[in-house]
């Protein structure tokens, strides 16, 4: 079973999106879930996507990734018709969504992606959806169209100013938990150091925070515990007992280490991936 | 010609003469297996042990006395008509050998190497206790080996019955998925195997390492399923991708089996345990079988730990595959931490033989008490307490008591639990009704039947982690359950 790409575009300089046929996928995942995918059987990596999209009907679902390293590096030359492989899912809990009230959604960088399934459910579970993206230049924000559509207010912010309001997403994000009529819910996803912070700013309020982990996953169904976080002292694995966890449990310091673990190796396979691309004239 | 065939020969004209009396098969010597250098195969993973040559398989075969009360069978899971078997290939009835194997065993190429035979046939065998010494056994499993490998024999593939026009889901593609599907699709059922990696062949395929069981054997075993027209679909994680209950009222499969193996790992619980450069035995064995991180760089993207000093905490074959493994990924001190001593060890006799002599440290008799590590949470050190063996424990073996105040340190920068495997949840979560046990193995009766009707379940998801070869046995005692309960179903 190889799953093809019937659409792919690029989003920023290095985040894509594309659109993969994977009708069960489609069909099972709620938001929150989770896939592996790996370009190859036979050598390639298997890493953890949200599912950032279905469509049930043409039974395909939205990935939407980074270029960080080799493989999300090859996958970003990936073309329509291409396939990967692997995708295996979907995986994780699925969010728990209810009507809380009003609902915080604060997306960093390419967080916003994982996030936008999350709000467009809180929606739908008649909560008023207050967005907060952020990215750290004009050039790297992405979504900002789908929140639009589905926030009752949207604040976006750059780190830089080069777009809408010059503020790091803790900022309005404080302000709206200071507000007399407080937040029942705050969900925030984006880099580790950007959860962890924000969960500082809803922990001195007391509002509660879910947040998404993203941790360097093997086969993202519980057998390996290389996803394993410290939530509340005790060990979880991400992949089974998350991806969500209650944010202000999280030891975030130990999961940004363990995040750390293979850099040098993942810092050579990009360069060399990047040598290889030049050589084959991909780089136009 | 070498000595070795000239006996063989002395032999064969002795039995043609008149036959041969015990005492002439007492004196054959035992043969030893012929094996990869202990210091060359630090750095390569192919196999360790290379197989008998057929003259050496004869020998040892005729140091079989054929005795009639038979106790290696008793002592095998599934019933092997060994004695019969082993006759064969004192004759050089190589297919004929192979045939008696497979009425019981679909698996003789992993069981003849994977078996912990010196705990099974090989513990009974007259011969052994002849010597007193189980080493000098009869060496079925060596001897299965050989004839599975034997390439003459051409191995044709089971034909099915007649369609039946039923569908079973036999979940995970491990020993015992790969034996319900074989015998199920044999009765004429239509069968798909569900794997949830992309790779079938479940714990052979990430656990156990390729100079230990070379995937090819593996994958030619279920290249005979797809011959037989059993439906291979990787990527599929049941419980999540499709439930049981969907697959059953949905998807039109009739029985399922459920084989998806322990697949959780156990943690010690102890602190520093979250540091980087500690590993689940299933996590290192995954990423170095499994993905190939060996080859990291050279034909696999999946990294792992760059390792100078390695200890692995547990005695079970786990445990010295993960230590040989840390070997050939350059390690240049592996230690093997085991809070028992050798004594206890449940792994097999020869992988503890081959660590050693591949310059795996036992550290016995001590037992990590915390794992330490640095301002950037690398791990450096683990810090032991001694150990000495108190009064037996439920398992039957004594109990471990640490010596308070015998703290002491070892250098590491990688840290490999490997203490075993629970029950991985995830299909008794998924599944309602589904009885699990308080360790979350699934109940089932004598027949391997669940608490669900048309659902069967064996092996480790069942037995706690255990072997290849019980799964296998639990996985054919399913299978014909799983057939008359379809002969007995409308359609």
């Amino acid at each position: 079973m190889a799953y093809k790409i019937v659409f792919k575009e690029q989003l920023s300089e290095d985040v894509f999106t594309a659109e993969v046929q994977a009708p069960l996928i489609a069909q099972a995942g709620k938001p929150g879930q989770f896939v592996i995918v790996g370009i190859s059987c036979g050598y390639s990596e298997r890493i953890p996507l949200t599912i950032a999209g279905s469509d049930v009907r043409k039974g395909t679902i939205r990935l939407i990734w980074q270029r960080v390293g080799k493989s999300t590096a090859e996958m970003a030359d990936m073309k329509v018709g291409d396939r990967f492989e692997i995708v295996a899912g979907p995986l994780g809990r699925p969010t728990h969504i209810e009507k809380f009230g009003t609902v915080v959604c604060v997306g960093g960088g390419i967080g916003v992606a994982p996030l936008l399934p999350i709000a467009k459910a809180m929606k739908q579970a008649d909560n008023k959806l207050v967005g907060i993206l952020g990215a750290r230049t004009k050039e790297l924000l992405i979504l900002e169209d789908d929140f639009t559509g589905i926030s009752d207010e949207l604040i976006v912010v750059t780190d830089d100013g080069s777009y809408g309001r010059k503020a790091l997403v803790t900022e309005p994000l404080k302000e709206v938990c200071a507000r007399e009529a407080k937040p029942d819910l705050v969900v925030a996803i984006g880099p580790a150091i950007m959860m962890k912070f924000c969960c500082e700013v809803t922990k001195e309020y007391g509002i509660p925070t879910q947040v998404s982990l993203n941790t360097i996953m093997v086969d993202g169904t519980g057998m390996c515990g290389g996803c394993r976080v410290e939530v509340d002292g005790k060990a979880k694995f991400v992949c089974v007992d998350g991806p969500e966890f209650d944010g202000h449990k999280v030891n975030f310091d130990l999961m940004m280490k363990r995040l750390s673990a293979y850099k040098a190796q993942e810092q050579k396979a990009h360069e060399a991936y990047k040598k290889h691309r030049c050589k084959i004239g991909l780089d136009g | 010609m070498n000595d070795d065939e000239k006996l063989l020969q002395q032999l064969l004209r002795k039995q043609k003469a008149g036959g041969l009396k015990p005492s002439d098969r007492f004196n054959i010597p035992p043969q030893p297996m012929p094996q990869q250098d202990g210091v060359e195969r630090r750095s390569n993973v192919n196999e360790v042990a290379l197989g008998y040559t057929e003259t050496q398989a004869r020998l040892e075969a005729m140091r079989c006395l054929q005795c009639k009360n038979a106790p290696c069978i008793a002592g095998c899971p599934v019933k092997i008509r060994i004695g019969d078997f082993v006759a064969a290939i004192a004759k050089g009835g190589y297919a004929e050998a192979l045939a008696i194997i497979k009425e019981n065993s679909l698996l003789p190429a992993v069981c003849g190497r994977v078996c912990p035979q010196e705990v099974q046939c090989q513990e009974t065998c007259t011969v052994g206790k002849k010597f007193k010494d189980v080493g000098k056994a009869v060496s079925i499993g060596r001897l299965e080996r050989f004839v599975a490998d034997w390439k003459g024999g051409g191995d044709g593939v089971p034909k099915a019955a007649p369609e039946t026009g039923k569908k079973v889901a036999v979940i995970g593609s491990g020993p015992g998925g790969i034996v319900v599907a074989a015998d199920t699709r044999r009765a004429g059922h239509a069968v798909t195997l569900f794997e949830a990696f992309h790779k079938p062949g479940g714990v052979m395929v990430y656990g156990i390492p390729e100079f230990r069981l070379p995937k090819s054997i593996v994958q030619s075993e279920i290249d005979v399923l797809t011959k037989m027209g059993v439906d291979i679909v990787c990527n599929f994680v049941v419980g999540r991708t499709r439930t049981i209950a969907q697959l059953m009222a949905e998807d039109g499969f009739d029985a399922v089996y459920i084989g998806v193996g322990a697949g959780l790992p156990r943690f010690m619980g102890i602190e520093g345990e979250q540091l980087v450069g500690v590993y689940s035995a299933n996590e290192y064995l995954t990423r170095a079988n499994l993905m190939k991180a060996y080859q990291f760089g050279a034909g696999a993207d999946t990294p792992i730990a760059i390792s100078k000093k390695v200890a692995v905490i547990g005695g079970g074959n786990v445990a010295m595959d993960s230590a040989r493994t840390a070997v050939r990924l350059g390690a240049r001190e592996v230690y093997l931490v085991y809070r028992r001593s050798e004594k206890e060890m449940p792994a097999r006799i020869e992988e503890v033989h081959h660590a050693k002599e591949e310059g795996v440290r036992f550290h016995i008799l001590q037992n990590p008490k915390r794992i330490l590590g640095n301002e950037a949470g690398y791990v450096t050190a683990i810090e032991c307490l001694k150990y000495r063996l108190g009064e037996p424990d439920e398992s039957g073996r004594r109990r471990p008591v640490p010596i308070g105040g015998s703290e002491f340190t070892i250098d590491v920068d990688t840290v490999i639990v490997a203490i075993g495997n629970g029950a991985n949840p995830l299909i008794g979560q998924t599944t309602p009704g589904l009885e699990l046990n308080k360790w979350g193995n699934i109940v089932v009766d004598a027949y391997c039947k669940t608490s669900l009707d048309g659902v069967y379940a064996g092996g480790d998801i069942v037995l706690g982690a255990a072997t290849v070869i019980l799964a296998m046995g639990q996985g054919r005692i399913a299978a014909v359950a799983i057939n008359e309960y379809l002969a007995g179903k409308e359609g």
